[in-house]
């Protein structure tokens, strides 16, 4: 595709848009469509078709509108609607010539929306992912082509290091300074790999980028791509994103049909190739090496680093791996220039944030939000606050290796460093809220559970450490242990996070860590109010000894 | 700079528990560690294999690094300043000892490998007299399908020494690892009974590797020896014959 096509692209689109008089959006990503939204789109499209309105009101599928409890979500013209059933198809295309429907109405002038901050879901809830000539109207593509026609790969690279943006993955490694190593390292053949193996429990901020806005996606890797030196990319999904892999595939088709992929893009000598591959469902695999393995049609497994893959990653050459929300941000950062970009945020993490918020709260669902927004803001403000007048207790950042943090502590911002000190991390996004009826041994033995199944065997402290911590936290909830097995369970965490070889085992005590650090007084009221609770030495184990 | 060869071999000091020591470039802290008698403990590092890192028995604390480095993947640089055996250090490798103990049934007075066994030997050198966590007493398979090797997973450690030999040194492949977490065991090509292998060369070089009595010669285990008490009818009948 030549530069002047693409503007052209958009303008077509445009104008057609401009035709229309009435536009209805219904979200179809998977939380809405799992109330049904694919049926209630079909009806309005067929009831607009019925009405003989086709040239008049635009219906389209569009990505994720944010408030998932409340979904499906609709909205029609100015008009956000929420709960919208199939049969309420008719009444809503009514209503576009007069008053909305009162009882569907969804209040968008509410904090959950007021406060956001929209920078990689910007075109969410307003783009067709299916549509191409859509999604090129809102702006894609566009600062692909300003990089290919205009910038050094040089210049790519500072403006993102200018940004301050860091990896969107949890570990928050700065981007700029990953991809200028990648640039660095030798070889001819590089690859850029796309990690959109989001696995924690109660995370869905990456399914939800890739399927409302896949495109974006794409022109962040084809930057990336141009910027180290790379021509083939990989997107690594999880085959439980059905959807995902779906849209992702159209669009990779769609782009390549339409010379956004492929040779010689925009009349530059830059070549950029997209090819996906479906994970099997290991959690470890979202770490790099494990992930790289994989690729290679190897087992799942992590390996020692050094040698880091930006030096030598898939099939031993410089891989760039970044995940997918920080693929998202790289086309606005270009679009609007890297200062931009650092003037929101706190001062060593820049940008927005993606949050997946699930749990007792109000308002289930995404939100995007600037970094070091106060994490009271976006509980009580945002989520709605606990429901059933019932007392907030602790919310979990980062998943299963991340860590609680307890009502003192509600007024920290949210930003890597101040969750990092308190014990927990940013991790991908997932943040888990839990109230006054949750047992937080229950929680941390539920996390434990979930690193024991998700361990890939290779190192002993995590393979066997996880499954005896399970064993000491399924002791302590059932009323089965002494302060001994207390001890050892500090002991163990400990070795479990200092040796273990990848990030899966050295992170997989922190749901323990911190709540013993915050709610030990919990495991203490279990131990003792167990038969053998007071004993403080088992007599269990030494007869355990005797018998081995 | 060594002037006197055209190989170009550049060298580096570093110290290892307060012993200031030479090396290559390129080689790695355990190899140093073991070259000047300092002993780390391994169990799934083998010289001549590739580095697995997965027993972490060899981590080692190395000055300005935050975290524990795995010995046996750690390329010396200049001026490194390696502790081998700090007390943290010998209460994790005895914690990992024990982890293994507890995971499958190693059950040292009936084992085919008592005395000639590493995991054994380390339990014995770390001074491991009990196991403070809860044994998983797993049921276990033994594979006696082979004509002349036998694999029981009751005393595997899943070191994969078996794994790495026969794929890189005999160039079989014909074992690797299945499932996850403690579910996670070693498979004869597609899951089946090592007698049906068709991969398998029955070379044995797995066998004279594994660390533990998982992987043995036929023949050895208790019972199995058999008299062979022909001979003396065949002697005498030998005898009778002559004039």
């Amino acid at each position: 595709m030549k530069p002047e096509e693409l503007t052209a692209m958009a303008e077509k689109a445009r104008n057609q848009d401009a035709h229309f008089s009435h536009h209805i959006h219904v979200c179809t990503e998977s939380g809405c469509v799992s109330s049904q939204s694919d049926v209630l789109l079909k009806n309005i499209t067929d009831e607009v078709q019925r009405r003989g309105l086709k040239s008049t009101v635009c219906v389209k599928g569009v990505g994720c509108m944010g408030l998932c409890c409340n979904g499906p979500l609709l909205k029609a013209d100015d008009t956000m609607y929420q709960s919208v059933k199939p049969e309420h198809a008719g009444t809503v295309v009514e209503s576009l010539a007069g008053q909305p429907v009162a009882e569907l109405v969804c209040d968008t002038k509410q904090p959950f929306f007021t406060r956001q901050k929209l920078i990689v879901r910007e075109n969410a809830g307003r783009i067709d992912p299916e549509n191409l000539a859509d999604c090129v109207a809102h702006g894609a593509y566009r600062a692909l082509l300003k990089v290919l026609t205009g910038m050094t790969p040089q210049q790519v690279i500072a403006e993102i290091s200018e940004s301050g943006l860091r990896g969107r993955g949890g570990a928050g490694f700065p981007t700029g300074l990953k991809w200028a190593t990648v640039s660095k390292a030798g070889g001819k053949t590089k690859y850029v790999i796309c990690n959109g193996d989001e696995g924690d429990p109660g995370a869905f901020m990456d399914r939800s980028v890739m399927e409302g806005d896949p495109h974006r996606v794409l022109e962040g890797m084809a930057i990336a791509a141009y910027a180290v030196g790379a021509r083939q990319g990989i997107l690594y999904v999880r085959a439980e994103y059905p959807l995902a892999v779906k849209r992702l595939t159209r669009a990779i088709n769609q782009a390549r049909r339409e010379g956004l992929l492929g040779h010689g893009l925009f009349g530059s000598n830059f070549d950029f190739n997209v090819e996906i591959r479906l994970g099997a469902g290991a959690f470890v695999c979202g770490e790099e090496t494990a992930l790289i393995a994989s690729v290679e049609g190897k087992r799942g497994m992590p390996r020692p680093r050094p040698p880091y893959p930006a030096n030598s990653g898939l099939h031993g050459c410089p891989t760039l791996i970044n995940n997918v929300e920080t693929f998202a941000n790289i086309p606005a950062i270009i679009e609007r220039g890297g200062k931009w970009f650092a003037t929101i945020g706190t001062e060593k993490s820049k940008g927005t944030k993606i949050f997946a918020l699930t749990g007792k709260i109000k308002n289930t669902g995404l939100i995007e939000v600037p970094m070091g927004m106060p994490l009271r803001e976006i509980i009580y403000d945002i989520a709605g606050g606990i429901p059933d007048g019932k007392a907030f207790k602790a919310v979990q950042t980062g998943g299963p290796s991340g860590g609680c943090i307890p009502a003192e502590h509600l007024d920290i911002t949210v930003d890597y460093e101040s969750l990092t000190k308190l014990g927990s991390i940013m991790g991908s996004g997932g943040m888990i809220v839990m109230d006054e009826t949750s047992n937080m041994v229950d929680v941390a033995r539920f996390f434990m559970e979930f690193c024991m199944s998700e361990s890939c065997g290779k190192c002993i402290p995590c393979r066997v450490g996880t499954y005896e911590m399970h064993e000491l936290l399924d002791r302590i909830c059932k009323r089965q242990a002494t302060m001994a097995d207390l001890s050892l369970l500090k002991d163990l965490c400990d070795m479990v996070k200092q040796t273990s070889l990848c990030g899966l085992g050295q992170s997989a005590p922190n749901p323990v860590l911190s709540t013993l650090r915050y709610f030990e007084s919990e495991y203490l009221k279990l131990i003792q109010s167990s038969p053998t609770g007071l004993a403080e030495d088992g007599a269990k184990h030494v007869a355990l000894e005797v018998l081995s | 700079m060594n002037t006197f060869t055209d190989v170009e071999i550049e060298s580096i000091t570093l110290r290892i528990d307060d012993k200031d020591v030479s090396c290559r470039k390129g080689e790695t802290v355990l190899q140093v560690a073991r070259e000047n008698g300092i002993d780390i403990p391994t169990l799934c590092y083998m010289e001549g294999l590739t580095v697995w890192g997965g027993c972490r028995l060899c981590m080692v604390e190395i000055a300005g690094f935050p975290k524990l480095q795995a010995a046996c993947a750690t390329v010396c640089t200049e001026g490194m300043n390696i502790s081998t055996n700090s007390p943290r250090l010998e209460n994790y490798r005895r914690i990992i000892v024990e982890l293994l103990l507890a995971e499958r049934n190693h059950v040292c007075s009936v084992c085919v490998s008592n005395g000639h066994c590493e995991l054994q030997a380390m339990a014995i050198k770390l001074g491991i007299d009990h196991v403070r966590f809860a044994y998983r007493f797993p049921h276990l398979d033994v594979d006696n399908s082979h004509d002349r090797m036998r694999m029981d997973h009751n005393r595997c450690i899943l070191c994969s020494r078996c794994v790495r030999v026969c794929a890189e040194i005999e160039g079989a492949h014909t074992k690797d690892i299945k499932g996850r977490g403690v579910l996670a065991a070693i498979i004869h090509d597609l899951d089946q009974n090592w007698g049906e292998s068709e991969t398998c060369t029955s070379c044995g070089k797995c066998v004279n590797i594994c660390p533990t009595g998982a992987l043995t010669h036929r023949g050895t285990a208790v019972g199995e020896m058999t008299k062979k008490t022909m001979f003396l009818p065949y002697l005498t009948l030998m005898r009778e014959a002559q004039p």
